[in-house]
């Protein structure tokens, strides 16, 4: 066989092979299931009154859009309040509830909450876990004197349980949200 | 067939004795391969046991042959016999060719190399399967690892990508049995899926100049060979088995390889790894163990005139990711960095968690040869890869133990190259490929990082080598490929007008949800590479490499689409869709000097690369999961220079000291910076004792020193503590200190039986348990890198 009817056969044969077709699918948009986009506490006064809500809202995530964070009113010294974190994916629609699974996961997970810079007040665990070690969903918040500074909210992932604080509780940071607060 | 043509002939020629029976046959016997005329040939005639042999111009005759058809019988020390069947009418003339370039098929080699050179003007460096098996459960990265001018880029113990000359992922080609790897070997954190207890020689060449493989080569080419099948009818095979002190580990390895004289061969191999978590001197690795499963099967027939192969393989790894380094933003970064041992370290176990990767990959193709007498060898190759790569992160939810990434990637490349001899001096290689590619990134819940995508790529090439005489030998060649992406993908709105797509790339738009722009970018690249080089023998002991290489590679999808949350690097990578193709000159000079007691090669190089695409940090994005640093892809102008230096020396009967020193320097010219990640000078001086009289005992100590990396960019950020209001740095980019390591190998061989060899060797790495960490490895941050680690390893040759 001359070598220019063997290249011959071959090329053939390979548009024989390569011929076949090819599928034009657009793909199916990812929801990013596990997102969070949206922390939301609510603070009760124990002796009744106006709620006062905090909220850190960022709906594209770790795209560069700034998250929009809201506090509702200053806090009044000497007042205890009820706290509770709702946490959620609003990227979704429906909106998705995420603490329903911090729920279920809660021995995976805990709340921390830290005050800085000179805000005074104090915090302390209203709910646990199935372990009875603190979850931290729920909470209570006294104001102290007047003040002001940041209140951060932390979630952890897989925390050593139980700890002393954010120090010891080792783990991966799932929300890490601050709030500018004042005690009036 | 050939028998029954015989018997029939030999018939033929017994009815035919009456016959007037003074005809003479002449003619010339000469080499198939360049035609050169064969000397002492000898010819012997079936039936009447008559032998002549070919004088000094290959000239034979025969006398007193009748009108009839003869069967004759033609050798040649260097060849392999061969028998034809002549027609004798009158004084007839005939020319007989043999094949004289054994050492092409087989293992007999006679003035040549087993393994064909990957370009001549290129000094190349390479591994042996001994040496290769030395590195017992090591992957590719750890045996190139040993190389002068090669060092890893790790993440962690066992990912190991390949850097030459401070280049890596989408800038080095990795061939496996004339397969180029389709791996998804852009990412940083993804090692070459490749077994390499399959590889029967390993060659490196640091350049581009292997312009039949890719023009798109800017760092450099691996190519993994099988080991060659000699024809002759054997069984043959082997198994290693290595156990491991560190990691608790062992691997079985086994092949078995059936041949003929006829050139049919079969082949099996496979590999079983398996490891639990490894440890550094003072702690466990948690979660860093790692399971392989490989196997590959071969059948060919390999003769000189044509054959044909068909292999098949199949790889499959789970590797287990260190726990502590799965983090979730800046603050858990400084929480890890500032602890002296990692954040989580639990018992030993086999168990591999999230985070791991789960790679599979198998790589199929089917071969062709054929040589024509006076035109030379034309293959055909039609080869296909699957890659499926899937990569676990720590979920939540319903999502737990799935999978976060999952991308297959398939490829299907036909290759048709032709070698032909152009005159007595000038040999041309020249060859087209056409490439189809296809992406597809499964929905997991989680933004996709590599887009869906369909890739086209053409390529074209011709090399000229010319041995102009006996000193000096050129080459030149060049290729042009062009490459076509057919891309889906989803950009989040905030992004796509961020960069000012939306006003760039209106037409790439198809729709719009409400928060995400599904887009369909089209793109086309065309690149050409060239190489041009000479080698000059100065005198019986030294040579001279000179090489100019261009080479242009067109933006991998990473660069291009990155756009989110790269967990495993706990940072938000974003890629560049206006990229263009980098595009590199490399001039490489090699000077080698060997005797038999001493020898040393210097390699000097410097490679300028316009647009050459890296990823830095910019800025630091915060999130509701606290604060990330965005690490976003630039095309700048880069500098590389280095040296390379190798020498050997025989100091007593069977005593040897090798020393091997690297250096490379990096520069972003544009910005006037040093370039990250580029390797440590690095050093190794080994004294190797070697008695093959005394039972190849061998006995080798190596010392590896590698300096501290004092040119790095800074890339350190800060981040704002809102509990003390403070701000405090995160310290990413200091390099660790140097360290030295002390390597201990030794091996003996013990006769079985008269065919088969046992090989008892034991190796112990870091021999002094040094805690270390190494500026190229990704997890340096959170860990301590290998302690002491005792290897036994046990094969069997039968």
């Amino acid at each position: 066989m001359k070598p220019i009817k063997f290249i011959s056969t071959l090329l053939f044969a390979f548009l024989l092979v390569t011929a076949c077709s090819k599928d034009n699918d657009t793909p199916e948009q990812a929801h990013e299931e596990e997102l969070i986009t949206t922390l939301k506490v609510t603070l009760t006064p124990s002796g009744g009154g106006a709620p006062i809500s905090l909220e850190y809202r960022d709906l594209d995530g770790d795209g560069n859009e700034p998250a929009v964070i809201t506090v509702s009113g200053n806090l009044a010294s000497g007042v205890t309040y009820n706290g509770e974190i709702v946490v959620s994916n609003d990227a979704e629609n429906p909106a998705e509830d995420i603490t329903k699974e911090v729920k279920e996961e809660n021995l995976e997970h805990q709340f921390f909450y830290t005050p800085g810079g000179d805000l005074d007040v104090t915090t302390s665990y209203s709910d646990s876990d199935d372990d009875g070690n603190d979850l931290g969903i729920e909470f209570t918040l006294t104001a102290g004197a007047a003040s002001s500074g940041t209140l951060t909210f932390t979630l952890r992932h897989e925390p050593t349980k139980p700890n002393t604080g954010l120090s010891d509780a080792g783990g991966e940071t799932d929300i890490a949200a601050s709030f500018n607060l004042t005690v009036e | 067939m050939r028998h029954y043509t015989f018997l029939i002939l030999l018939f033929c020629s017994i009815s035919a004795i009456s016959q007037d029976c003074n005809n003479t046959l002449s003619g010339r016997v000469t080499d198939f391969h360049d035609g050169s005329l064969m000397v002492d040939a000898t010819l012997i005639i079936a039936g009447t046991e008559q032998a002549v042999q070919t004088d000094s111009n290959g000239k034979f005759i025969i006398g007193n042959l009748c009108n009839d058809t003869y069967q004759i019988q033609v050798s040649h020390p260097y060849c392999l016999t061969k028998g034809f069947s002549v027609k004798v009418f009158g004084n007839t003339t005939k020319n007989f060719i043999l094949e004289h370039h054994l050492e092409e098929l087989n293992q007999i080699i006679i003035d040549g190399k087993a393994y064909n050179d990957k370009s001549k003007t290129i000094l190349q460096s390479s591994i042996s399967k001994e040496a290769l098996e030395r590195f017992g459960s090591g992957s590719l990265g750890d045996a190139l690892n040993s190389l002068s001018g090669v060092s890893s880029l790790n993440t962690g113990n066992t990912v190991i990508k390949p850097l030459i000359h401070g280049l890596h992922s989408s800038r080095v080609l990795i061939i496996n049995n004339g397969v180029r790897m389709e791996d998804q070997e852009w990412g940083a954190e993804h090692a070459p899926n490749l077994d390499i207890h399959s590889v029967g020689n390993l060659t490196l060449v640091k350049g581009a100049g292997a312009l039949q493989y890719g023009g798109n080569a800017v760092g450099g080419v691996i190519v993994a060979e099988a080991a060659k099948v000699p024809i002759k009818d054997s069984l043959y095979g082997s198994t290693l088995q290595t156990l491991s002190s560190n990691g608790r580990g062992a691997l079985l390895t086994t092949e078995l390889t059936k041949s003929y004289l006829n050139g049919w061969y079969a082949k099996i191999q496979g590999t079983m790894k398996r490891f639990g978590d490894f440890k550094a001197p003072d702690y466990i690795l948690s979660n860093t163990g790692v399971f392989e499963r490989n196997f590959a099967v071969d059948i060919g027939l390999n003769q000189f005139e044509q054959g044909f192969e068909g292999y098949y393989s199949f790889y499959k790894n789970e590797i287990g990711i260190l726990r502590a380094s799965h983090l979730g933003g800046a603050r858990d970064q400084i929480r890890a960095i500032n602890s002296p041992k990692p954040l989580i370290i639990n018992d030993f176990s086999y168990q591999i968690n999230e985070p791991k990767q789960d790679v599979t990959h198998h790589l199929a193709h089917v071969k062709g040869y054929k040589r024509w007498s006076g035109f030379g060898k034309l293959s055909l190759q039609y080869d296909f890869q699957r890659n499926n790569r899937l990569e676990f992160d720590i979920r939540r939810g319903d999502d737990k133990g799935d999978a976060s990434l999952d991308l297959e990637l398939d490829t299907h490349t036909i290759l048709l190259d032709v070698d032909t001899h152009l005159t007595e001096q000038i040999d041309l290689k020249t060859g087209i490929m056409a490439r189809y590619q296809s992406n597809f990134a499964a929905n997991t819940g989680v933004r996709r990082l590599i887009p869906d995508y369909d890739k086209y790529d053409l390529g074209i090439y011709t090399i000229a080598e010319y041995q102009l005489n006996d000193q000096w030998f050129l080459e030149v060649g060049g290729r042009f490929d062009r490459t076509q992406m057919d891309v889906y993908k989803f950009y989040r709105t905030s992004f796509w007008e961020s960069r000012n797509y939306d006003q760039l790339f209106p037409e790439m738009v198809v729709e719009e949800t409400n928060n995400q722009v599904l887009t369909n970018p089209q793109l086309k690249f065309n690149n050409f590479s060239a190489t041009l080089g000479a080698t000059v023998i100065l005198n019986d002991e030294s040579k001279l490499f000179v090489n100019y290489s261009l080479a242009s590679r067109a933006p991998n999808p990473s660069e291009l689409f990155s756009e989110g949350l790269h967990h495993s690097a706990s940072r938000i990578e974003l890629g560049d869709l206006r990229f263009h193709s980098e595009v590199g000159q490399k001039i490489s000079l090699a000077f080698q000097k060997k005797n038999a007691v001493f020898g040393y090669s210097i390699n000097p190089y410097i490679h300028s690369i316009s647009d050459f695409i890296l990823i830095e940090p910019t800025k630091v994005e915060q999130t509701i999961r606290g604060y990330f640093q965005v690490w976003e892809y630039r095309q700048t102008h880069a500098q590389l220079l280095g040296v390379d230096l190798e020498a050997s020396y025989v100091f007593a009967t069977n005593f040897q000291y090798n020393h091997q020193f690297s250096l490379v320097k990096g520069y972003d010219k544009t910005q006037n910076k040093p370039l990250i990640s580029m390797p440590p000078v690095s050093t190794k001086n080994e004294i190797v004792y070697q008695n093959t009289a005394f039972n190849n005992i061998r006995l080798a100590l190596e010392s590896e020193y590698n300096f501290r990396q004092n040119e790095y960019p800074n890339t350190n950020f800060e981040v704002y503590i809102p509990e003390t209001e403070t701000y405090e740095t995160v310290d990413v980019s200091t390099p660790p200190n140097a360290y030295h390591l002390l390597n201990f190998n030794s091996s003996i061989d013990l006769k079985v039986t008269h065919k088969s060899t046992l090989t008892i060797g034991l190796t112990v790495t870091n021999l002094l348990n040094t805690s270390y960490r190494n500026y190229l490895n990704r997890l340096r941050y959170y860990a301590d890198d290998l302690g002491r680690n005792f290897l036994i390893n046990l094969k069997i040759n039968y």
